[in-house]
């Protein structure tokens, strides 16, 4: 047993209201320079819907994550070693930009300037990439809400997947106006599929808390890992020749702060805390036969914080007190595995993502409402999940590779805690039968409220720092540009923008903004 | 031997090696942020899908080509039971072949980059400029390869004075008299492949000398701790390199 610390989220989707503000502030952080305009470390997708980048889940397409072959092993399903390395002139499953969008600006300039005639002046949209003036036709949230309508949403991967007649009655379901958001950023994986396919061995995990990152000096752009990724959260920086990807703010985690997009969320839906699990075991996990046991192999990686032998086992591989502290409060680790309430995203690629979602089960309580029913009385929530099968199918594969069962044991859980907490909240006896029914105590259903509900920003995120004796000297929000190497260089040595020594992101992107506004 | 000649087969060939290694390694140190393929693909796949393996395919030939025509010595094939006529027809068969692909493959390219208007907006003077090295060393090195044939001008055995010439300059003992009086095709394409070793170094071009030939040993999965140890048969941090100070 090797036990490894890693830096879970867990996202209750119930909670989403697609507002975009995590990844707006998530961009205005890491992704406003150019080179990468057209990139979102953290998007939010309507669902049903295509996603971003477009159809990313067709996997028949982009070949992203693992393959189990006939010999039980485990294979990127991009193709052999070889294979991937002789296709290197031209990555066959690249990604074009349109896949994306291709980013624009406006003419704003033109708005003032223009000379005085009798048509009132515009401001066209111009490519960033070209700089001539473009038509707009996609973008990263083109099919927000269901915009579009079926035109649109008939292309989403996993509808196409379903049955032909649940389809169709997915789209009367329309109607009734059936949707929910995903909030989405690199899920982290311990299996990452972008690191085995990175020819350059840049792309690497945090040994200390498991976060992916890609080492910029090492990266030599051959854009493999943006292909590979199932989940397309590598993006390739068209300015530097350089893929970059969600950081999950590893400078704020190491000074024991919540990531941007967390600590900005408005529903504050977000969940953060590490898991311990077993290193030695993730490969076996990940090659178990059936896609569907992949869900339940990835909870056996996750290991109990509170068992004396996992204990041992991390001390014994030099884990701080305080992350052993830590991991025993991890909130994303109650949710995820001891009360099963947040399933990992597609877990059939077998990466083993560490991005957790709790499903979402209000259109179900809506529709109830609607129908004169009471949304919230235990006997017609349970009869609705068993009812509403499309949703339920579809939220199965995206969560459990299909598999139903799994999908509608949490969402039980869900509405037991609703109609348990609706008799306190009313003054009523409590019933212990409810939380009895889908295998909980009135402690553990009373607890999962109080994180859900309630959702403290203590209890919300649980981020042991760095090394506490360190953490202050980590901590550089704020600091002056004073003696920093390279800044004076900013902006070019003599092969081009971003030559020279690295400049810190954050200092880039400050300079950057500082010229915009001298201009 | 005129002072040109000296120049041109003495001095340039040391200069070359010299930019090569020293420009390559300065830029590692210097400049590793910058040292990548630059690729264009997430602009236009399609034509790159063809062009780009044409290109890089037929240079490997035309490399392994000038590997074996510079570097084994005429004698050696001769032990072996190759006859001039025979080794004339199989580099002469390959040879085209590999020219061939090489040639379309960067025509293709550079069309490609011409005309497709976000892959020319990110090309820069320093591409440009390195193109231009690099056809025309491609180009003299075919003509070359068709005067070494016969087909345009007299018939002509590099392998009696380009590969002993080539020879020299590596055992350090320069011998300008062998190429001063081969034929201009070669002495033309000699000079442009010097040339294009000076520059390399400090154009997109660096990218080949990181090919990751690594990848097919290293374990799939990478761990590195935050102070940059490395464990699990991950590789050691460069060394010269600081790391990135706040």
């Amino acid at each position: 047993m090797k036990v490894m610390a890693q830096m879970g989220m867990v996202m209750n989707l119930d909670k989403c209201i697609g507002c975009h503000t995590c990844s707006v502030t998530c961009k205005q952080a890491w992704t406003n320079r150019s080179g990468l305009e057209y990139a979102w470390f953290n998007n939010v997708e309507t669902r049903p819907g295509q996603g971003y980048p477009r159809r990313y889940e067709d996997q028949e397409k982009a070949k992203g994550g693992w393959i189990r072959t006939k010999g039980g092993r485990l294979k990127l399903k991009g193709g052999s070693k070889a294979r991937r390395l002789l296709s290197i002139f031209s990555n066959p499953r690249m990604l074009n930009i349109k896949d994306y969008y291709e980013p624009w600006t406006y003419e704003y300039d033109n708005l003032i300037t223009a000379p005085l005639g009798q048509q009132t002046p515009v401001a066209r949209p111009k490519s960033l990439l070209t700089g001539k003036p473009m038509k707009i036709e996609w973008s990263a949230n083109w099919d927000d809400d269901l915009g579009g309508g079926p035109v649109n949403i008939e292309k989403d991967p996993i509808l196409q997947k379903l049955a032909e007649d649940v389809t169709t009655k997915v789209k009367l379901e329309f109607e009734q106006t059936f949707m929910f958001y995903l909030p989405r950023i690199c899920e982290h994986c311990l299996n990452p599929a972008c690191v085995a396919a990175c020819p350059s061995g840049a792309i690497y995990k945090r040994a200390e808390d498991g976060i992916v990152l890609v080492d910029q000096q090492q990266c030599k752009g051959w854009r493999m890992c943006v292909s590979a990724c199932p989940y397309k959260k590598i993006y390739f920086n068209h300015k530097t020749g350089k893929a970059e990807k969600c950081t999950m703010c590893y400078p704020r985690l190491e000074i024991g702060l919540p990531t941007v997009c967390a600590e900005t969320c408005v529903g504050r839906l977000r969940y953060l805390g590490l898991f311990l699990y077993d290193a030695d075991k993730v490969n076996g996990a990940a090659s178990v036969e059936n896609d569907q046991d992949l869900y339940e192999a990835q909870m056996d990686l996750l290991l109990d914080p509170d068992d004396p032998e996992v204990l041992a086992a991390a001390r014994a591989e030099g884990m701080p007190e305080d992350w052993i502290a830590a991991a025993q409060k991890s909130p994303v680790y109650k949710l995820a595995k001891v009360y099963r309430v947040a399933l990992p995203l597609h877990p059939e690629y077998r990466t083993m993502p560490m991005v957790w979602y709790v499903p979402p089960l209000s259109p179900i309580v809506d529709v109830l409402t609607e129908t004169g029913h009471d949304g919230e009385e235990v006997g017609n929530l349970f009869g609705a999940i068993e009812a509403l099968r499309i949703p339920l199918e579809y939220l199965a594969e995206m969560f459990s590779a299909g598999d139903v069962s799994v999908v509608t044991g949490t969402l039980r859980k869900l509405s037991a805690m609703r109609s348990y907490m609706r008799d306190i909240n009313l003054g009523r006896e409590p019933r212990a039968e409810i939380p009895e029914a889908v295998g909980m105590t009135e402690e553990s259903i009373y607890e999962m409220y109080r994180l859900l509900a309630i959702a403290k920003y203590e209890d919300r995120y649980v981020i042991p720092a760095a090394h506490t004796e360190q953490a202050k000297e980590l901590d550089h929000l704020g600091c002056s540009l004073d003696g920093i190497e390279g800044v004076e260089n900013f902006g070019g040595g003599p092969f081009g923008q971003s030559s020279g020594n690295p400049v810190p992101v954050t200092i880039e992107s400050f300079l950057m903004a500082k010229e915009r506004q001298t201009k | 031997m005129s002072s040109l000649d000296i120049m041109l087969w003495s001095v340039l060939p040391y200069a070359a090696i010299g930019s090569f290694v020293v420009g390559s390694i300065w830029r590692y140190r210097y400049d590793k942020f910058n040292w990548t393929t630059r690729s264009s693909q997430i602009y236009e796949g399609k034509m790159l899908r063809i062009a780009g393996p044409l290109f890089h395919l037929g240079l490997f030939a035309v490399i392994g080509g000038h590997i074996v025509g510079l570097l084994i010595p005429m004698k050696w094939t001769n032990a072996i039971g190759v006859s001039q006529e025979m080794y004339h027809v199989g580099a002469i068969t390959m040879g085209s072949f590999a020219g061939v692909a090489t040639l379309l493959g960067i025509a293709l390219l550079i069309y490609r980059r011409r005309t497709t208007d976000t892959v020319f907006v990110a090309t820069t003077k320093n591409d440009k400029t390195m193109y231009i090295f690099l056809v025309a060393t491609l180009l003299a090195g075919s003509s070359a390869t068709l005067s070494s044939a016969g087909v345009i001008g007299t018939e002509h055995n590099y392998r009696e004075t380009v590969s002993p010439w080539f020879r020299s300059i590596l055992l350090f003992r320069p011998d300008a008299a062998l190429m001063a009086n081969t034929p201009l095709a070669f002495r033309i394409h000699a000079v442009v492949g010097m040339l294009l070793f000076i520059i390399w170094p400090f154009t997109r071009l660096v990218h080949a000398m990181t090919a990751p030939v690594g990848y097919m040993f290293r374990p799939p999965i990478i761990y590195r701790t935050r102070d940059g140890r490395s464990v699990a048969g991950n590789r050691k941090a460069r060394p010269g390199w600081e790391k990135v100070k706040y």
